[in-house]
């Protein structure tokens, strides 16, 4: 599956997405440790808390929410805006 | 009817206000709020802004949180919303928001509810150039307690 991400997170990670070997469905939670598998450099920024999620595009604040092969997920930092 | 856009450009807040009013008998009060980029923030002197956003989620967050905003008070008549992306700079113009309603109690608290959850929910993130280089701005505590009145 395929992660994006953005801002700070994005310019940490020095991509803009990432490939994540993981079987779906599987929970938010399993998508962030596989994350922090993949960049234990930036666990820091991955972790609950400092990392937010939006699965197609609405923000999830379950780690148990499910992740389902067609969905776009996305991960970045506390937003900013306004 | 609800106006919501996310663009580069400035916008001009008496065409904004026009629309606003423009053949509305029904209304008899308009509230706006315009946010602009400050000199000062956390301590440096800002001298730049760049706004990034997540285009395919931006305009469907902005649309939730006005979706909020009318379930919360049905009276609520024009909503318009519109939020700059890319670069900015010192005292420019980055967010609008506009409420009208019969009564000017929703349309205070309306334009309040939406400015609250946009800055907690919506997907925008401030880069500020500083004289000591480049800084993406922290999330303030303050902004997620803002969230609590509701």
């Amino acid at each position: 599956m395929r992660v994006l991400f953005f801002a700070q997170l994005r310019e940490r990670l020095n991509c803009d997405s990432a490939e994540l070997d993981i079987e779906l469905p599987a929970l938010v939670n399993d998508v962030r440790d596989a994350l922090i598998v993949q960049f234990p450099d930036h666990a820091d920024l991955l972790k609950d808390g400092k990392a937010l999620v939006a699965i197609n595009q609405e923000l999830v604040n379950n780690e148990q929410a499910i992740v389902c092969s067609d969905d776009e997920v996305a991960f970045f930092p506390p937003v900013t805006g306004g | 009817m609800d106006f919501i856009r996310v663009q580069e450009g400035d916008f001009d807040i008496t065409a904004e206000y026009q629309a606003m009013r423009e053949n509305n008998r029904d209304d008899g009060a308009i509230v706006f709020f315009v946010g602009q980029v400050r000199e000062m923030n956390q301590g440096s002197e800002v001298t730049g802004l760049y706004l990034e956003h997540y285009p395919a989620m931006t305009e469907k967050s902005l649309a939730g949180i006005v979706r909020q905003a009318r379930q919360r008070w049905p009276v609520l008549n024009r909503i318009r919303l519109i939020h700059r992306i890319g670069q900015l700079h010192i005292s420019d113009q980055i967010v609008f928001v506009a409420v009208s309603s019969s009564h000017r109690e929703a349309a205070f608290e309306a334009c309040h509810f939406i400015m609250d959850f946009l800055k907690n929910r919506a997907p925008f993130w401030k880069k500020e150039t500083t004289e000591q280089g480049e800084r993406w701005v922290e999330a303030l505590q303050k902004d997620q307690d803002a969230l609590k009145k509701w």
